[in-house]
């Protein structure tokens, strides 16, 4: 278990009865070579991998990012509220932290092909930046569902000069994606890096994954010392598979672990609450007849279970078939979450909750009226959620991302659940 | 230790494993097609239990498993449908670890194997289920004597092979070729190379991925190994009859044929006095 920050630490790639390695034997000597890469290069620095990382994260990605005041929620709220910007991370979401130390650790270890899946297209759209950047080939899988409802991130990820592979089994949306990626690896897997895209899969994705993610975090606990004279009473992010949730919360969990980090940056703070906010979709459960949810709650409502590599928390009919996940916010839909959230939301570290559509809808258009940020509809749940705060000390909302790929999605959607947040836009149809 | 009927299914000369998977299109059709791959000389039944991510299989098997889970299979169908074989071939269980997790009221597949032992399952393959997780099944599957069947892969190391080879009971798993299950026209050159890595070893080696004609059975068990293993060349068939609304037993000729085919084949690649 990885509860230490010393860099003698080695996880075992379990989170109490969470994680684990549950892989095709294919891939599985792929997963130890990635494993080994892992701890030599992001965990030990060797050939001053995680400096490499840090620099070009800032000259390329644009960090650090800031944490900016809101002073209209604040007021709303009666608490200071802070914002996280990652919208401001170079291609508008903290997907290249990631995308860009995978894509960077494949050139180390001396793969020569990338492939990823994507969800809404932000992953792959951050994957083929870095793919780009870093001369790499890429491809990305993305469910035929997605292609249809996210073209222009499928345009971005053409023009970075990656195949777009569209997934036509199932439901075409994330879980097919990571299927059918899983499978190009099993069938390429001597030159190929998958980059997945969360802190899901087998060990040592969830643990590597939140390493380049806690950056956030990282940056957080410097700007809240030096801006609020103390760290936050909470973060709120929210948690499709919990990239940007591990990511804010990792430096205060203490699980976290990249060299290089300003002294005691990720020494557990137990104080700080971490909310994990969660797509509650058009209502709560499970239809184990239709094998559909209408959410992607499986934090705070989910069972125990085996899904893409890790034992962890899904959305499951009784018998244990994965079913189709909703959110109006394409980067939440999945019906599985991280392994070690799922540790944590056991042990009450973390508070799992979930904000309906409507509800993520209104704050959306809160904060782009409010504050002049327009927050991605994966964000904008976080945002909602600040109505379920209770404390009275400073609180982070998590800015994952930015809003312009939702525009379309925002403007159906407002106009057909009667958000009354949303701008009249009728003054404008011909 | 006695040997288990799956191990005993090799002892007269190279054994046909055929797959298909539970009840695509309806368990009434599957139960109909074990008979006739039975009859074609089939030594070992590997009956599919359909899960909604199967991520080791190439599109012919996951198309069929999308027909089965459409058409109602669950579980415990499953194992009515297993308990109602006659055929005196042994039966292996292969499906994904959520399902054997999930099954009773707790965590864990010591539920399962147990109800699976009493429909007459014979052991397990579980693809996604490396034998790095495999305790808590291989200590169910002892409890109740069932067999273990770990996959041997064209990438696996050699200590993880000699891992596998310790552990694995009945007969070991030769993945014929990375990637996904899918019928090929070739056996691919890592096929020789895998099999004289085993070649230490008494456990019988049975190798699938991409097998669909006599011809392929012969050339695999004229490398050395004991057994072919056939999914989705029957899988094809079983998708062709569905497309063309040809009734069950007419799909069942056919497949019956194919049995024989592979059987004959996998026979002609060992010299006649061989048999063990
Ligand atoms: C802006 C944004 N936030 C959040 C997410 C959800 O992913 P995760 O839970 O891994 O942070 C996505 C995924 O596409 C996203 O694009």
């Amino acid at each position: 278990m990885s509860t230490n920050t010393d860099d003698t630490t080695r996880t075992d790639g379990t989170f109490g009865d969470y994680g684990g390695q549950y892989v095709p034997e294919v891939l599985m000597p792929a997963v130890e070579e990635l494993t080994d890469a892992y701890e030599r290069y992001v965990l030990d620095n060797e050939d001053g991998f995680v400096d490499d990382f840090r620099q070009r994260i800032r000259s390329f990605g644009g960090r650090p990012t800031p944490l900016t005041h809101a002073p209209t929620l604040s007021q709303r709220h009666g608490v200071d509220v802070y914002l996280k910007r990652e919208d401001l991370l170079h291609g508008g979401a903290h997907k290249l932290n990631n995308a860009l130390g995978q894509v960077l650790l494949a050139k180390y270890m001396g793969k020569d092909r990338i492939v990823a899946e994507t969800g809404a297209g932000q992953h792959g759209t951050a994957t083929a930046m870095a793919c780009a950047a870093l001369e790499m080939p890429c491809e990305i899988y993305m469910g035929r569902t997605d292609v249809n409802r996210q073209r222009p991130n499928v345009f971005r990820m053409r023009l970075h000069d990656a195949d777009v592979n569209p997934v036509t089994v199932g439901s075409g949306t994330l879980k097919e994606a990571i299927n059918e990626t899983m499978r190009d690896w099993a069938t390429n897997v001597a030159d190929t890096h998958y980059v997945i895209g969360s802190v899901v899969g087998p060990h040592p994705f969830p643990s590597m994954v939140r390493d380049f993610q806690a950056i956030i975090s990282e940056e957080l606990r410097a700007q809240s010392r030096e801006q609020l004279g103390e760290l936050p009473a909470a973060v709120i992010a929210c948690a499709g598979g919990g990239s940007n949730t591990m990511g804010a919360f990792g430096a205060f969990v203490g699980s976290a672990s990249l060299p290089g980090a300003p002294a005691g940056t990720h020494e557990p703070a137990p104080d700080v609450d971490l909310l994990a906010v969660e797509a509650g979709g058009s209502r709560l459960g499970v239809d184990d007849d239709a094998g559909y949810a209408p959410n992607s709650a499986s934090l705070s409502t989910g069972t125990e279970g085996v899904l893409h590599g890790a034992r962890t928390k899904l959305l499951q009919t009784e018998t244990g078939q994965i079913v189709e996940s909703h959110s109006v916010s394409a980067g939440l839909d999945y019906a599985g979450v991280g392994p070690e959230l799922a540790h944590l939301v056991d042990t009450g570290r973390i508070t799992p909750t979930n904000v309906d559509d409507d509800a993520a809808l209104a704050a959306f258009h809160r904060l782009s009226r409010d504050e002049g940020v327009i927050p991605a509809l994966e964000t904008s749940h976080a945002v909602a959620a600040l109505d379920q705060y209770d404390g009275d000390g400073p609180v982070v909302v998590n800015v994952s991302g930015r809003g312009d790929k939702d525009l379309d999605t925002v403007i159906e959607a407002s106009a057909a659940n009667d958000i009354d947040a949303a701008p009249d836009m009728e003054v404008f149809e011909q | 230790m006695t040997r288990s009927d799956l191990a005993a299914a090799f002892d007269d000369g190279p054994a046909l494993v055929s797959y298909v998977v539970a009840g695509d299109p309806t368990p009434a059709a599957t139960a109909e097609y074990i008979d006739a791959l039975v009859d074609g000389g089939t030594d070992v039944i590997e009956l599919g239990l359909p899960f909604s991510e199967p991520v080791a299989e190439g599109t012919t098997i996951q198309n069929a498993i999308k027909r089965a889970l459409d058409a109602g299979m669950t579980p415990d169908a499953y194992l009515d449908l297993v308990a109602r074989i006659d055929a005196d071939v042994p039966v292996v269980c292969m499906t994904y670890y959520n399902l054997l997790f999930q099954y009773g009221d707790r965590a864990g597949p010591a539920a399962f194997v147990s109800a699976a032992a009493e429909a007459g399952v014979s052991g397990f393959v579980v693809p996604d289920l490396p034998v790095d997780e495999s305790g808590p099944l291989r200590e169910a599957c002892r409890a109740h004597g069932l067999d273990l069947v770990f996959v041997v892969a064209p990438t696996t190391t050699a200590d993880r092979r000699e891992r596998m080879l310790d552990l694995t009971t009945g007969f070991v798993y030769v993945q014929g070729r990375v990637g996904t299950t899918g019928a090929r026209e070739e056996v691919s050159a890592a096929t020789p190379d895998a099999l004289a890595a085993l070649q230490h070893t008494d456990i019988p080696k049975a190798v699938g991925f991409g097998v669909s004609s006599g011809e392929q059975a012969r050339e695999i068990t004229a490398s050395g190994a004991d057994g072919v293993i056939v999914g989705s060349a029957y899988v094809d068939t079983v998708a062709d009859g569905v497309a063309d609304d040809d009734p069950p037993s007419v799909v069942a000729d056919r497949l019956r044929d194919l049995a024989a085919e592979l059987k004959a084949g996998a026979a002609r690649g060992v010299p006649e006095p061989e048999h063990k």
